[in-house]
């Protein structure tokens, strides 16, 4: 198998890893930056360039991109899965930056063709898709919705509605924090003009109805809005799988625990952005700089912001009705989960979990249904082709 | 319930026929499980249900217990994922298939149907395995199913069965007949002669139709019945998803289950010696389990001497999933003085005295 060295490996290549790898490698460290993406980027620079994207190129890190971490071994060695086969990277020190994805919540008809994740149809549109025309819903929680439908609305979508489960109270401090940062009034006054009387809040999807696509979406309110697309996203979930291989600890709130040097409880092991807590790219930023050696001064309050406006209502445990998908990989419904009152009992008696994603789609909306802690993540973390596993 | 009639420790597929075999009889019957139904050894295994003839015994009583599992087979529920797939022994040289014929006849003599395949026949039966094979035996009346969801079944079986969610700290329980199936555990009675034995798999995404039959190399015997401490052999099933399992490996002195990567890769390159295009499928999953381990490849089956009314269903290596059913009615009918199936001397653990 191939090998790479670097003094630091950072796994991730959005805006935490980014600022990490300048930060390092302005200082005269070999840095090496490993993401599944063709481009650094992340989720929110994706298809884009700016300074970061210059300071990137100029800093001296090396970039292997379209690859899949799949593994971690003792002694800070990370296997991926690169387009010419699979290498192993030897590091000095690893800073996990991988992120957060989606929470999806099962609720009938969400399997349908033309459902999307929010930040999933986002990032098609980034990457191409003409959306021009398309009738939408957005709906679910956090404010990565409004940049969903800004985003679909400048390239020609119909943004139907938006569709907020919070309620307008519940985001009284996000609406406060804003004001006082003026920093993000412009983004949210464009938002807030752009999306002015599409935006409701207290309203979520119950179904998604059509014969073999979307046709329709039901809300809570009782109303039916003729769509043919739905992007919906219930907040996001930190991907602490790598981090949880590499021995790291989670802190109660299921983020990975890091000090105020953004070291995690295994030792050479760093951690920086939305792994470490939801809260925009100011903050991801920030733990990058700091991971990598720099500086930087940094206000982590608005992730408790975030997470106190868009906490989940109770009724959405109710959204699944017995013949509803939880596991898509699978096929495991509802019903059958439904009786069992921890995971490792539901999967070992109906294989939910058990398919490609390995439960990071069903085991994610598991721990907000039933309360249960997300499977303990193995190899490989992502599907990987035999030959890789067996190669020396 | 009372004081039940029987107190079965163990909840594995073996514990679990055992409390369905007795609640036929009409005993009421506690089982005691320390962690889950099915998560023991009969989570990690394969779930191949396959006649083994290695020797008289290893015989007789794989193949009773096939007998039984046809019978039960049409009860299963649909996620039983329960596929009549067959057993395809593949020879990789003239050696190989010289035992094959001399394994048709054995299984013939004795009634068990099974087909030789010369090589143009095995290339019909599995595109998928390379060039150059001598051969192959199908035993086309084997079959594959997803154990865990089996033992609960067993358990649902009869209203007389009591399931416990608590662990045995002892065998003294209050209880005429007891029965100790706790799989490779043996901190109840450890004067068992049983040794784990570790076994490495790796389950694929979905490739339906890539492979047929749960295929299995003839070298397989030497590597399951030999002492080796370290081996592996080609072993890989079509599972009813579509998804390929991929065996074997067998390890003595092994003290966690942690994945260890030179096991995987000693088993995946065995097997791509056999089906080259698996190199290109993608592993979603790893795991491993470990076998309970006899001195003389056999398991035991029967009343414990020192100790009345205490029975054994134990050290059933990598054939417990197969035999549950035929060790349950051995024990059952032993129990209740009826006469047996099949010839129960082989199995009895007094010869650990002898
Ligand atoms: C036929 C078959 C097909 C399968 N197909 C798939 C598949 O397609 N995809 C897939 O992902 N898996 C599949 N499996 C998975 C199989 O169930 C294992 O992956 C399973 O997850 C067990 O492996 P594990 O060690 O990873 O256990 P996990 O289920 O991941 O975890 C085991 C946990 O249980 C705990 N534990 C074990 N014993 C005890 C005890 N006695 N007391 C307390 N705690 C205990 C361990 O500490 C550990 O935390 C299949 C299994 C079978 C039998
Ligand atoms: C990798 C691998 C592949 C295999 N493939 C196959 C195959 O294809 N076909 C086949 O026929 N066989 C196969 N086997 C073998 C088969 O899995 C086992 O023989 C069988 O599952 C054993 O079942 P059991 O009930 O004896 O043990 P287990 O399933 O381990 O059950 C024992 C139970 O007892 C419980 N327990 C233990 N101690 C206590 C206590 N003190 N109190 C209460 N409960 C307790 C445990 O928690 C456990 O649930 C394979 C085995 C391995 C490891």
């Amino acid at each position: 198998m191939r090998e790479l060295r670097a003094d630091l490996a950072i796994a991730g290549g959005g805006p935490s890893a980014i600022a990490a790898a300048c930060a390092a490698a302005e200082r005269g460290e070999q840095v090496l930056v490993i993401d599944r993406q063709p481009a650094p980027g992340g989720q929110i620079w994706r298809g884009q360039t700016n300074e970061w994207h210059e300071r990137f190129r100029r800093c001296g890190a090396q970039w292997l991109g379209r690859a899949e971490i799949y593994d971690a071994a003792p002694g800070m060695t990370l296997m991926a899965q690169a387009p010419d086969g699979p290498a192993a990277i030897r590091a000095g020190r690893v800073l996990v930056a991988t992120g957060a994805r989606e929470l999806f919540l099962p609720f009938p008809g969400w399997t349908l063709p033309g459902v999307y994740g929010a930040g999933g149809l986002q990032a098609l549109v980034k990457s191409g898709l003409n959306v021009r025309g398309l009738r939408v819903v957005v709906a679910g929680s956090g404010p990565l919705l409004a940049a969903v439908a800004a985003q679909l609305i400048e390239s020609g979508a119909h943004v139907l509605r938006v569709c907020e489960q919070a309620e307008r109270t519940q985001m009284t401090p996000f609406f406060r924090y804003v004001a006082m940062h003026p920093e993000k009034w412009l983004q949210a006054a464009e938002l807030g003009l752009l999306l002015a009387g599409r935006y409701q809040t207290g309203v979520w999807p119950v179904a998604a109805r059509g014969a073999g696509k979307l046709e329709a979406v039901e809300l809570s309110s009782g109303e039916t809005i003729r769509a043919e697309a739905l992007a919906c996203g219930f907040g996001l979930v930190p991907n602490v799988e790598l981090a949880q291989l590499l021995g790291c600890d989670l802190a109660g709130d299921g983020f990975v625990k890091v000090d105020e040097k953004q070291r995690t409880t295994a030792p050479g092991v760093f951690a920086a952005g939305e792994v470490c807590g939801i809260g925009g790219v100011e903050i991801a930023i920030g733990e990058g700089l700091i991971a990598g050696g720099a500086s930087a001064s940094l206000d982590r309050s608005f992730r408790g912001v975030l997470a106190a406006a868009f906490r989940l209502r109770g009724e959405l445990r109710r959204l699944p009705q017995p013949s509803t998908y939880v596991c898509r990989c699978e096929d495991v419904t509802w019903s059958r989960i439904e009786p069992f009152d921890n995971w490792r009992e539901a999967k070992l008696q109906t294989r939910c979990g058990m398919g490609s994603c390995q439960g990071r789609v069903c085991g994610a909306s598991l721990g907000f249904l039933k309360g249960w802690p997300p499977p303990e993540p193995r190899s490989p973390l992502a599907p990987v082709p035999l030959e890789s596993l067996a190669s020396e | 319930m009372s004081r039940p009639d029987a107190i079965v420790i163990g909840a594995g597929i073996c514990g679990a026929a055992c409390a369905a075999a007795l609640a036929r009889d009409g005993l009421r019957v506690r089982v005691l499980e320390g962690h889950l139904p099915g998560g023991g050894v009969t989570g990690a295994g394969m779930g191949h249900i396959v006649v083994l003839d290695d020797n008289p015994p290893e015989f007789a009583l794989s193949r009773h217990a096939r007998d039984l599992w046809d019978a039960m087979i049409p009860q299963l529920p649909p996620e039983a994922e329960c596929s009549p797939c067959g057993t395809l022994w593949v020879a990789a040289d003239q050696e190989e298939f010289d035992a094959a014929r001399q394994k048709l006849a054995r299984l013939t003599g004795a009634g068990v149907r099974a087909e030789l395949l010369d090589p143009a026949q095995l290339a019909e039966a599995e595109p998928n395995l390379r060039p150059g094979l001598a051969g192959g035996l199908l035993l086309p009346g084997d079959s594959i199913l997803y154990p865990p969801l089996v033992a609960q079944w067993f358990l649902n079986s009869s209203p007389l069965i009591e399931v416990r969610r608590e662990r045995a700290s002892t065998l003294r329980l209050d209880a005429p007949v007891r029965i100790l199936a706790t799989g490779s555990q043996l901190d109840l009675l450890p004067q068992l002669p049983i040794k784990p034995r570790k076994g490495h798999l790796v389950i694929t995404d979905r490739y339906p139709g890539l492979l047929n039959a749960e295929l299995v190399e003839l070298g397989y015997i030497k590597n399951a019945h030999g002492g080796a401490a370290e081996s592996v052999a080609f072993n890989v099933q079509p599972r009813a998803t579509g998804q390929l399992l991929i065996g074997s490996s067998r390890q003595f002195g092994a003290t966690t289950a942690a994945v260890e990567p030179h096991m995987v890769r000693r088993m995946l390159q065995r097997a791509f010696e056999f089906v080259p295009a698996l190199a290109q499928c993608k592993a979603i999953r790893t795991w491993t389990g470990f076998r309970a381990a006899t001195p003389d490849n056999l398991p035991y089956i029967g009343p414990w001497p020192d100790d009345p009314g205490l029975w054994i269903a134990m050290g059933h290596e990598g054939l417990g999933l197969t035999t549950a059913p035929a060790v349950a009615e051995l024990l059952a009918d032993q129990i209740a003085g009826r006469a047996t199936a099949i010839d129960p001397t082989p199995y009895l653990p007094a010869r650990i005295l002898a």
